[in-house]
């Protein structure tokens, strides 16, 4: 245990940030060009857990561990958001048969 | 009884409660007589301040009312004031409106708005003795504005006829010029003597020197006042449209008291004037122009109202011609005879008017004389008056304020003589055309024909009585007599008597000017009977050619086509570029084009609203990331 946690300090924060920067980048491009929502929503977790990963790498290297209470919030949230947003794909889905989002276009002008 | 003089406007007052709230209610006896006693009343409180007043030493009261505006420094009472001036004022106002409302109980009797027309006269008169009798120039504002309103009121009081209608709004509008002038008057006194009392404002100015430059901006600017409500040029051309109006209506206010208003407040403010000399030359010049404008007009109407009206605009010509030389008193003494021989003329020409089916042009009577003798043989004395002819009213007054002319300038004297003729020709080709020869209307009329009721006739006859015996009380001294007027009048005039130079003319020069404008009168009247009765001529109809002059005459010298083309024109295509260019262009255009461009950025912005879930959330990230570079580059 102590070996896992000298190996994670023993990673320099850059590599941290760099690994989240592309994760977060990741998600952000999959939000904008997947059309189907489920994907869409996928890609949004990737996001959230990128800054959660984020929130830890730098709560250890402060020394803080406010960072990493913040990340059990998000990810409380997460969980309530995917309850949510599931249950509305699901009735896209059930009222469209498909769950891409531009067929949703009604609402316009 | 002078300090009864609050009841003097308050039976008017309330004769125009009572009629202007009953009018529909009251019977025409009820409204009739209302209307006659609460002037008689006036008249016989005015009657008894009189002989109080010309037995009193004093010869100056004031009657507080109330407190009216008191603010600070300015202190403005109600109240009244009673001297010489507006004692005799009083009289004439009180008394020959009473007549003519009791004329008009029989003139107006057809009428359907016969509550509202005596609601309006007794509206009239409570502000005419407002102008009178208030002891500072805001009451006297008051008044001034108020008779403006009634004026406009009883010209239009047919008003469903669009010309009458017209004739109204003319009539108000040049008055406002002319109010305009006299409220800024008011303004420039309270900054100048910093109070508006008379009592105040005199002593002060009789203080200043000759020729002071304010003196003559406000006299100035009173004078502007006094040529909208008396009818002088440039503002004259309301008055002979004001005939629209009931010829009652005519007869008091167009003739008999309303337009003498201007002349009442210059001899009221006649010290100020008396310091302003330039001023008053230029109040003799407007006059001596008018007098003679206005008479060269009236010699070639052919409406019986139309003549007496030029003819009032040319006496009140000769009343300014008078206070311009100085002659306070002789320009008084021209008012009440005036108003006393212009009030029966109009009556008169009422009578006529009302017997021949409301025909008033004059092409269209004669030989009436049979048919009307009591109405022919009183305009014969006020024919006879007016032309000066002695020992009737006119001669005295006319040739009291042509004395102080001549000497005070032989071409003026030269000229109002000539307007004298003027003025003896076209009354009497008014009376010939009207009362001798055939008669020329149609065979109804003539059916119709018939003397007017007692109601009509009794003040017709008070009035010639007047007309004929009115000058008595100013017989100057070259004719033996003592000028009671001149001494009645005089603590008004006082100080402007020592200010200027006494009438020096000797008694032969005063007869031989006598002599030559009585000569030059009965000339003009000989000329007349030979053209009219002699030789039996008629106007002839409006499209027949005529000579200039006679063109120019007819046509009233084309002064309402000039002022058309100069200025109504000219104000109409201002008011239509502002109207069309600067407002409906301009402003709106402003106002609306924010709204249309605000509609029409919507329209396209709304476009964004794709309703492309994708392009949303592509938006959102793009405005995530502007704010991420924003915040970046900010700090």
């Amino acid at each position: 245990m102590e070996n896992i946690t000298q190996a994670i300090q023993g990673v320099p924060l850059n590599h941290y940030i760099l690994l989240c920067t592309i994760i977060f980048s990741i998600g952000v491009i999959g939000v904008l060009i997947r059309r189907n929502a489920i994907v869409i929503f996928m890609s949004v977790e990737l996001m959230l857990n990128a800054v959660n990963l984020l929130l830890t790498a730098f709560s250890v290297q402060h020394n803080d561990p406010s960072g990493q209470v913040f990340v059990f919030f998000i990810m409380a949230l997460a969980a309530a958001e995917v309850a949510v947003g599931l249950a509305i794909i699901v009735m896209i889905f059930r009222n469209t048969n498909s769950t891409d989002v531009n067929i949703l276009n009604k609402l316009k002008w | 009884m002078i300090n009864l003089v609050w009841l003097i406007p308050l039976f008017p007052l309330l004769g125009f409660l009572i009629n202007g709230l009953g009018r529909n209610m009251l019977s025409k006896t009820v409204v009739g007589f209302v209307g006659c006693l609460s002037v008689m009343a006036s008249f016989a409180v005015s009657v008894g301040i009189f002989l109080e007043l010309n037995s009193s030493e004093t010869k100056s009261f004031i009657i507080p009312i109330f407190d009216w505006i008191s603010a600070g420094t300015v202190k403005i009472p109600f109240s009244f004031l009673i001297d010489p001036l507006s004692a005799l004022m009083l009289l004439i106002v009180t008394g020959i409106g009473f007549l003519i409302h009791v004329y008009s109980t029989g003139y107006m009797n057809h009428d359907a708005g016969f509550g509202k027309f005596f609601s309006y006269l007794n509206l009239f008169i409570f502000f005419m003795l407002l102008l009178v009798l208030g002891s500072n120039y805001v009451v006297m504002f008051i008044g001034w504005e108020g008779v403006g309103l009634c004026s406009y009121l009883l010209i239009g009081f047919w008003f469903s006829n669009t010309a009458y209608a017209s004739a109204a709004k003319k009539a108000f509008i040049m008055n406002r010029i002319g109010d305009l002038g006299f409220l800024i008057a008011v303004f420039l006194i309270f900054t100048t003597f910093n109070s508006v009392e008379f009592a105040n404002v005199f002593p002060q100015a009789a203080n200043m020197v000759s020729g002071d430059s304010t003196l003559i901006l406000i006299t100035a600017l009173l004078f502007v006042g006094a040529i909208g409500k008396s009818a002088q040029i440039p503002l004259f051309t309301w008055l002979p449209d004001a005939m629209a109006g009931p010829t009652p209506v005519s007869a008091l206010i167009h003739a008999a008291t309303m337009v003498t208003a201007g002349i009442y407040m210059i001899a009221r403010s006649n010290i100020l004037f008396t310091l302003a000399p330039e001023t008053l030359a230029v109040v003799s010049i407007i006059g001596l122009a008018t007098l003679l404008m206005a008479a060269a007009i009236a010699v070639s109407q052919t409406d019986i109202k139309k003549v007496l009206a030029y003819s009032t605009v040319s006496q009140l010509g000769y009343m300014f011609l008078g206070l311009g030389v100085g002659a306070y008193t002789g320009a008084f003494f021209h008012v009440i005879t005036h108003a006393f021989f212009k009030a029966l003329l109009f009556l008169g020409a009422g009578s006529v008017i009302h017997a021949m089916s409301n025909e008033q042009d004059m092409r269209n009577m004669g030989g009436l004389r049979k048919k009307l003798p009591l109405t022919f043989l009183t305009m014969m004395v006020g024919t006879i008056a007016i032309a000066g002819i002695p020992p009737f009213s006119g001669f005295f007054s006319k040739d009291e304020i042509l004395a102080h002319v001549y000497e005070h300038n032989k071409v003026f004297w030269m000229i109002a003589v000539i307007g004298a003729m003027f003025t003896s020709f076209y009354m009497f080709r008014m009376m010939y055309l009207t009362f001798n020869g055939s008669f020329r209307g149609t065979t109804d009329q003539e059916h119709h024909l018939h003397e007017s009721p007692a109601s009509m006739t009794i003040p017709l006859i008070v009035l010639a009585v007047l007309s004929a015996l009115g000058g008595l009380i100013g017989i100057p001294a070259v004719l033996g007599g003592g000028h009671w007027l001149e001494n009645f009048l005089a603590p008004v005039f006082e100080v402007s008597k020592s200010k200027t130079n006494a009438l020096t003319l000797d008694h032969t020069t005063e007869y031989v000017l006598m002599a030559l404008s009585v000569t030059a009168a009965l000339l003009s009247m000989l000329y007349a009977y030979v053209r009219y009765v002699k030789q039996g001529h008629i106007p002839a109809n409006d499209r027949t050619d005529r000579g200039l002059l006679a063109r120019l005459s007819y046509n009233k010298f084309y002064i309402d086509q000039v002022y058309h083309s100069f200025i109504t024109r000219p104000l109409d295509t201002l008011s239509g570029f502002f109207y069309k260019t600067v407002d409906k262009a301009g402003i709106d255009g402003i106002v609306n084009g924010f709204g249309k461009g605000a509609v029409e950025a919507s329209k396209s912005f709304r476009l964004l609203q794709t309703g492309m879930v994708g392009f949303y959330i592509f938006m959102m990230v793009a405005g995530i990331l502007a704010l991420l570079f924003y915040s970046m580059y900010k700090i």
